[in-house]
């Protein structure tokens, strides 16, 4: 689950990681007392989004008075803010973060991972702060120092030590930089954290060491365990369908195309998108409806596939394990019947239960296309719409 | 022969009171797995299925019953716990089918496992089958069929996918495994490939694989150093977006890394006669054998 930026630094804050003076508000008429309230000579206005590139996008701004602040919060709440990671479609913002603005001497780069190849949480740490990793790793990869750090001991006071070290910090940046990593790495474990970025790490003129930035990702397996975490869930920076798929326990991803998909299992439901395009057509989501999926669940999974308007013909692909093929029958004839589905259907099954599933679909009255295995599926179901 | 699992397993289930693990535990015995107890805690003493003992640790289950595999079927919240304890006593091969464990708390059991000579498989998988012998995990059984094609795949329906094409085609499996969709699993492809290189019923192997990490890749290369029998390999996700999880805790592209295209080109580079439709499993398969 991602958050935002502002929630990303009240976990900071609780980890005594330094962060600047912010205040967050709503409304541009709260930017003047929220300016003054920071009291800085200069603030800054930045657009709370789940998207990087926001600086790029206008979505932060410096203002020298707190009159230029309220303007500027003015022009961000409620603007379409497009970066590389929106999408063209942008995102709504509905949110600002007004914070003190500083004297920058260092911009650095840390990041905290779970690295799958060795199966520990990674520290990437690097001096070209500011930039994107991907684009510092491409073109100056030895400038990215990377540590692996045993579960059984943690970050202690070496390990950050070598890290501030090969930053090239000193003085009073270097010695407030071990905590700080230190803490970090706290952050990063106690709240179940699968990705944590600052970008920039900051050092300031008068030798602070602040995380002007926090992007973060906390691991859904362990929201269970956190229900305070669970709080900065933002449904307005998540799609409808998606929102509604969680409800009942579907995992759905909507895409671009006009074949929507049903399928039993991840790598299935993947492998049904690829066949779909192989076969000269563009599925419209991913939707895996899981291994053990109920009659509700398969009704409410054909009523979303059905509510995307750019939906011409679904594409059913099951193959039942635990999952029986006649339960799935008889689940997608009642959703047909009740929602009175105009377009076509195709349906591939495959494994338990397939004969008595099959009749279900022929007894139902309904027009359902019958495809024999999951190519010839796919094909008609591209031809169903051409 | 099979790898990992046969005639010899002697399997202990872990959370078997529960619903799904008493099914699964009784689809198990129905295939002919040998089903020697049940643990959950604070219900020791009782009996499952008929004459199935249930103990309230692994160690006491280990200890009355030699059971050398456990099959765990523990809430996530609980599962990696379950895993540690079946370490601690000592079971050599240890299948997690739970799905939704925190990645943190893996971090942890996999550091443990490294000092331990217990296997994990998985989590997040549908487990093993050594057709015709042994089945443990969730996988549909009347599918299989007994012969010498082994399965490698992080997905577990797509695998049901090529198994049911192979047994369409007369072709049989040795052994399936399921080695988990999540970004922490307990045995990797490599692993499970040595065992099939050394395993003489296996004359060819089937890797499916799926976007995020760089596994693939690893066993790619690994293929092409040490593996003499054929490969065949599918990448699931050709048309995934970046940045979006796919189900699975694992299948995930970031930073451009982790791409099908990506993994497909280097498996090709190293030999692996790789496929673009999963619908060509099988024949591409038959083609090797």
């Amino acid at each position: 689950m991602k958050i935002h930026e502002y929630q990303g630094k009240e976990l900071f804050r609780k980890y005594n990681v330094p962060v600047p003076n912010g205040i967050l508000i709503n409304d541009k008429s709260e930017a003047v007392q929220a300016a003054g309230e920071i009291g800085t000579p200069v603030v800054v206005v930045k657009a709370q989004i789940h998207a990087g590139g926001r600086g790029k996008g206008g979505g932060v701004k410096l203002a020298k008075s707190p009159q230029e602040a309220e303007k500027h919060a003015g022009d961000i709440l409620g603007m379409t803010l497009v970066t590389h990671q929106t999408g063209p479609e942008g995102r709504l913002v509905k949110k600002v973060l007004i914070e003190e603005g500083m004297d920058i001497v260092k911009e650095l780069y840390i990041s905290l991972l779970v690295d799958r190849e060795t199966s520990r949480v990674m520290i990437m740490a690097s001096e070209a702060g500011g930039m994107e990793i991907e684009e510092v790793a491409a073109e100056e990869p030895e400038k990215i120092i990377t540590e692996i750090v045993d579960p059984i001991v943690g970050v202690k006071p070496y390990l950050a030590r070598k890290i501030a070290f090969a930053l090239n910090l000193t003085g009073e940046p270097l010695k407030k930089a071990i905590p700080f990593i230190i803490n970090l790495y706290e952050c990063f474990v106690k709240e179940d954290l699968s990705m944590l970025e600052i970008n920039p790490l900051v050092i300031t003129g008068d030798d602070r060491i602040l995380a002007l930035d926090a992007k973060i990702d906390i691991d859904d397996n362990a929201l269970g365990r956190h229900k305070d975490t669970l709080e900065f869930r933002d449904l307005g920076e998540e799609d409808p369908n998606e929102i509604e798929a969680s409800k009942y326990h579907l995992n759905y991803i909507q895409l671009d195309g006009n074949i929507g998909c049903m399928v039993n299992g991840a790598g299935l439901a993947m492998a049904t998108m690829d066949i779909i395009k192989h076969s000269g057509g563009e599925p419209a989501n991913f939707l895996d409806v899981g291994g053990g999926a109920n009659e509700e669940q398969i009704e409410n999974a054909f009523r979303i596939l059905v509510s995307d308007k750019k939906v011409k013909a679904i594409f059913i692909n099951i193959f039942g394990g635990i999952l029986r093929c006649d339960i799935l029958a008889a689940g997608v004839v009642a959703a047909s019947k009740k929602i009175g589905v105009k377009i076509p259907v195709v349906v591939r099954m495959e494994g338990t239960n397939m004969e008595e599933g099959h009749k279900i679909l022929q007894q139902s009255g309904l027009n359902f296309i019958i495809g024999n295995g999951m190519k010839d599926g796919a094909q008609k179901a591209v031809k169903a719409i051409q | 022969m099979s790898i990992l699992v046969d005639e010899n397993t002697r399997l202990l289930v872990q959370g078997i009171t529960g619903r799904e693990g008493q099914f699964h535990a009784e689809q198990c015995r129905n295939y002919g797995t040998n089903v020697v107890a049940g643990v959950t805690p604070g219900k020791g003493g009782q009996t499952v299925m008929g004459d199935i003992p249930v103990f309230n640790t692994v160690k006491q289950a280990v200890a009355k019953t030699k059971a050398n595999a456990t099959m765990i079927f523990v809430p996530p919240a609980f599962a990696a716990d379950a895993i540690l304890e079946a370490a601690d006593a000592g079971v050599e091969l240890i299948i997690c089918i739970s799905e939704g464990i925190p990645v943190y708390d893996m971090v942890e059991v996999y550091r443990y496992l490294q000092d331990s000579d217990s296997r994990l498989i998985g989590p997040n998988c549908p487990g093993i089958i050594s057709p015709g012998k042994c089945k443990i995990g969730i996988m549909p059984a009347h599918i299989h069929k007994k012969g010498n094609v082994g399965i490698i795949s992080r997905s577990g329906t797509l695998t049901y996918e090529a198994v049911g094409q192979l047994t369409a085609l007369g072709i049989g499996q040795s052994t399936c495994v399921g080695i988990g969709g999540d970004p922490i699993i307990g045995t990797r492809y490599i692993d499970t490939l040595k065992l099939f290189q050394k395993d003489r019923a296996t004359k060819a192997i089937c890797l499916i694989g799926e976007i995020g990490g760089t596994a693939e890749d690893e066993a790619a290369y690994f293929i092409k150093k040490n593996i003499t029998k054929p490969v065949v390999g599918f990448i699931a996700g050709q048309t995934a977006p970046p940045g979006r999880r796919m189900g699975h805790a694992g299948a995930i592209i970031s930073g451009g890394q982790g791409t099908a295209e990506g993994k497909m080109k280097v498996m090709k580079k190293c030999g692996i006669k790789v496929v673009k439709s999963p619908a060509d499993l099988g024949k591409t398969i038959a083609r090797c054998l």
